[in-house]
């Protein structure tokens, strides 16, 4: 008991931005972080390569699982959301999926704990490339005129509307979606990383305390630490498919041909 | 791990050098992946597609074989059933078309043995009359002329002559 009193007092309390910023392994280059993207990087390989080194008709478990993936990401977001033109965009937005789930997932890994994307840098660089990719898919079917004049003007409204409407449009399309897109996965990420720091650390506050009271009060920190860990498990899947499903419903509306 | 010189950090900025990393190490996972994996997934997701459709489409053809079949027989068996039944019929009028032939041949046959009896009685009966008639006129004309022949040779022998004739037609009557 008295052992972790000492560990107690060196535990960061109350938890802080500082926590998702640990010293750096060796220089700016090699972080936690960009370790853990490449462990990422280097795993996805690993899987998708292996399961789809020799692919059959009826498939082996790890082809199933891979073809899951690809079946859900095809069927129920590329499809769904930009018809049968947007199975050409699936591969991509598989890659994307599984990417953002996987390092999603890192947050309630141990020894990991956390997760890249809880670093704005990681989301950024996915939301521009959502956002490179609808702009320029749209400006190559319908033009750059034709695609600005079909994003911007809303059809079947009063001429002086327009001057309330495009800048609203225009925020909206080109400075609204991208952003938000890195920001809601940066946002969700950070605050359960926090959440979980709040009831990990929390518990092993309480149980250094010098009350007896509060030591015992503890396991309910650590059980609601459990909880949120599966919560996070959730809300890692589920901002996996909305990143994903944003930047298809994107490039649909890019794609189609009325506003 | 709580470093209060790092802490200072904001969070809504980005670290430019993770920007890199996480450029170039996404870059290569999607490289990686979309030259080497998912063409081939999206291929055998084909294959598989086709393979589900064919399998049902094959075995809808066959089902739609099998009722074409079907059809063909209850066609057939209908069809017998109904020549079944027209050659019922027609050995039904056959039978009542022989009877009433055979009815008709009989009638016929009857009458015709009937009128011939008729005929040839009234033929016989002319035949009596007519051999009648001759005779009764030639028994006139004899008696006539024994009566005449009497009368103008003798005068005494008129008695006599007819009782002559009388006995006379006494015996052709009893001839």
């Amino acid at each position: 008991m008295s052992g972790q009193l000492v560990v107690a007092q060196d535990l960061p309390w109350p938890p802080s931005v500082g926590d998702f910023y640990p010293p750096n392994v060796a220089g700016p280059w090699v972080t936690k972080f960009s370790i853990m993207i490449w462990i990422a990087v280097a795993l996805l390989i690993i899987f998708f390569v292996a399961a789809y080194r020799k692919p059959k008709l009826v498939p082996g478990k790890g082809q199933w699982a891979a073809e899951a993936v690809y079946g859900l990401v095809r069927d129920n977001i590329a499809r769904e959301q930009m018809g049968n033109a947007g199975i050409r965009f699936a591969p991509y937005l598989t890659v994307l999926f599984s990417f953002i789930l996987l390092t999603n997932i890192f947050s309630i890994v141990p020894g990991l704990q956390i997760s890249p994307n809880s670093h704005i840098a990681f989301p950024i660089v996915l939301a521009a490339i959502s956002y490179v990719m609808y702009n320029y898919v749209g400006v190559r079917k319908h033009g750059l005129g034709k695609y600005l004049k079909q994003s911007l003007i809303l059809p079947g409204v009063p001429w002086p509307m327009h001057f309330l409407l495009i800048p609203i449009e225009f925020l909206q399309n080109f400075v609204v979606r991208p952003v938000t897109l890195a920001l809601r996965l940066f946002a969700n990420m950070f605050a359960g990383h926090l959440l979980l720091l709040v009831f990990t650390v929390g518990g092993f506050v309480m149980l250094g305390s010098s009350s007896i009271f509060v030591q015992v009060t503890s396991v309910f920190s650590f059980a609601m630490a459990i909880v949120m860990a599966f919560f996070e498990a959730l809300v890692a899947v589920l901002q996996a498919y909305v990143f994903v499903t944003l930047s298809a419903n994107y490039i649909g509306t890019s794609l189609a041909d009325e506003h | 791990m709580y470093l209060a010189a790092e802490g200072a950090h904001n969070p809504i900025l980005p670290i430019w050098q993770e920007m890199v990393v996480g450029t170039i190490s996404f870059a290569l996972l999607v490289f990686v992946l979309l030259k080497f994996v998912m063409p081939r997934m999206e291929a055998m997701y084909q294959a598989r597609v086709d393979a589900i459709e064919g399998g049902i489409k094959r075995a809808e053809a066959a089902q739609a074989e099998a009722n074409q079949l079907l059809e063909q027989y209850r066609a057939q068996l209908a069809e017998a059933r109904t020549d079944a039944a027209k050659i019922r019929d027609d050995a039904r009028a056959d039978a009542d078309g022989i009877r009433q032939d055979i009815l008709a041949k009989a009638r016929e046959e009857s009458d015709r043995i009937i009128a011939a009896g008729k005929e040839q009685l009234a033929a016989e009966r002319a035949t009596i009359v007519r051999e009648l008639r001759t005779e009764v006129g030639t028994i006139a004309v004899d008696l006539a002329s024994k009566i005449v022949g009497e009368s103008l040779a003798d005068e005494a022998r008129r008695k006599g002559t007819v009782d002559r004739f009388l006995s006379d037609l006494e015996s052709t009557g009893a001839r």
